[in-house]
């Protein structure tokens, strides 16, 4: 089975590579349009799936950060999440995946429980966040803000690793012992 | 000026709404801006009938155009008429034309017989988008008539020139972006294309799908699925632009490609009503 690993592959000078996952193409592609339009020190490359694992798994490519992306209106959406996941190796999980659900905005067209997302972000260990990628002005803030956890995770801030902003974004409540 | 055609022209404008009567003759471009500007639009409306037809008068005003005042009203009025598909397979008749932006000809035809003119009260409209076989018709006297439409569809040929469209995938050419499914884009761009074509689908609003099959669940043990009748269901796809809408699943990766046979199948069954049984 092919996995992702994240210190497969020696990082490249000055690069930031972020991986996208998620199946609504035209939403990612605005989001990745308005990620390349930020200021940020090293170059920026980005790798948009519709799932793992990649296609390119013969020769993957170094990533410093993988966001799922979630449309809580799909069924599909979430469920491709899922079956994604386990081609990351865990050791991404230490502050390299962070989850992005869409769609909460609308909340007549959820098919997703948010609750079912947040037990599945628990499970993962991984930060969770909101964002209606539909609307242009949410969209532009969370773009810069993957790009300045990308650069964070890439080691590209002084002082702060991935393990760093893992530990700060984590929400402390998770859902309790007993709904798990 | 015919004294028929004055009456047909005070008729037509006499329905026109009056929020709508400059929209449609400016629309119309018959009378001049000059003409238009000496009418007061708030007198009552008989009077300003009685005034645009002398105005028609004085510009001589043929059948022709006040049959081409009678497509615009319609075109304007569509949703107060119920449309039948007819393919086109191939008495005198006053015949009209007008083009619009989305490659569709409307065509305002009145019938007449051997021994009778043309009724230009009861005219049929069709509308004939270019790039399809499919007229679009509204009238009951049509029955009677279908033969003849094929005739005039074999003289007035549109010769629309085909627009040429780019095939290409419309990717971001950004160098610092790498779809990893490429392949897969192309194929799904592949199976739309053959399935849709290029050109604009034809305009419909809604397919209704009536179901009586036995309920199928991958769940063991699950109530339904031990159902030995069928399950009634009644399932109803509405869009002000149905065929495109389905068009531009896959390629927004709500849904798998190929669709589904059930809705790609409606150009082409020419239906939008289904019944569907277990075999």
């Amino acid at each position: 089975m092919s996995v992702l690993r994240p210190l497969d592959k020696l990082p490249s000078l000055n690069t930031a590579t972020i991986l996208l996952v998620g199946t609504e193409d035209a939403l990612l592609q605005q989001l990745v349009d308005s990620m390349l339009k930020e200021d940020c020190t090293s170059e920026l490359k980005v790798h948009l799936a519709k799932s793992l694992p990649l296609p390119s798994s013969v020769n993957p490519p170094r990533i410093d950060l993988i966001v799922f992306v979630v449309n809580l209106h799909s069924k599909y959406s979430l469920q491709n999440t899922e079956e994604s996941l386990h081609h990351v190796d865990a050791s991404f999980f230490l502050g390299k995946v962070c989850f992005l659900a869409t769609g909460a905005g609308r909340e007549s067209h959820c098919s997703i429980h948010q609750h079912t997302v947040v037990k599945l972000v628990h499970t993962y260990q991984s930060p969770l966040l909101y964002c209606d990628l539909e609307v242009e002005g949410f969209q532009a803030t969370m773009a810069q803000r993957l790009v300045r956890m990308l650069q964070m995770c890439d080691g590209h801030v002084p002082g702060v690793s991935a393990l760093n902003l893992l530990s700060l974004l984590r929400s402390s409540e998770g859902p309790s012992l007993e709904d798990m | 000026m015919d004294e028929t055609v004055a009456e047909f022209i005070k008729r037509t404008i006499l329905k026109i709404p009056m929020n709508e009567l400059i929209t449609i003759l400016k629309a119309w471009d018959f009378l001049s801006e000059n003409q238009l500007q000496t009418i007061n639009f708030r007198q009552r409306k008989e009077s300003l009938v009685q005034h645009l037809v002398r105005l028609c008068e004085e510009k001589h005003a043929s059948l022709n155009d006040a049959a081409l005042l009678d497509i615009i009203y319609t075109q304007f009025h569509q949703h107060q008429k119920i449309w039948d598909v007819f393919q086109m397979s191939k008495g005198p008749v006053t015949v009209s034309f007008r083009e619009t932006e989305e490659n569709a000809v409307w065509i305002r035809i009145a019938w007449g017989t051997q021994y009778t003119k043309p009724n230009q009260y009861k005219p049929t409209y069709v509308v004939y988008y270019s790039q399809t076989p499919y007229a679009f018709t509204s009238s009951s006297r049509l029955r009677r008539n279908a033969p003849l439409l094929g005739q005039i569809f074999e003289t007035h040929n549109s010769t629309t020139p085909l627009q040429e469209r780019n095939l290409g995938l419309d990717i971001n050419m950004d160098s610092r972006i790498i779809h990893e499914n490429i392949a897969e884009k192309e194929r799904v761009q592949q199976i739309t294309q053959e399935t849709f074509g290029d050109y604009p689908q034809p305009r419909l609003e809604f397919a209704q799908y009536k179901l009586e099959t036995k309920f199928k669940s991958d769940l063991n043990g699950s109530i339904l699925a031990e159902r030995e009748e069928p399950l009634r269901c009644l399932i109803k796809f509405s869009s002000p632009h149905l065929l495109e809408a389905l068009k531009s699943l896959a390629p927004a990766g709500i849904a798998d490609a190929p669709l589904s046979p059930l809705l790609t199948c409606i150009p082409n069954k020419r239906m939008n009503y289904f019944k569907i049984r277990d075999k």
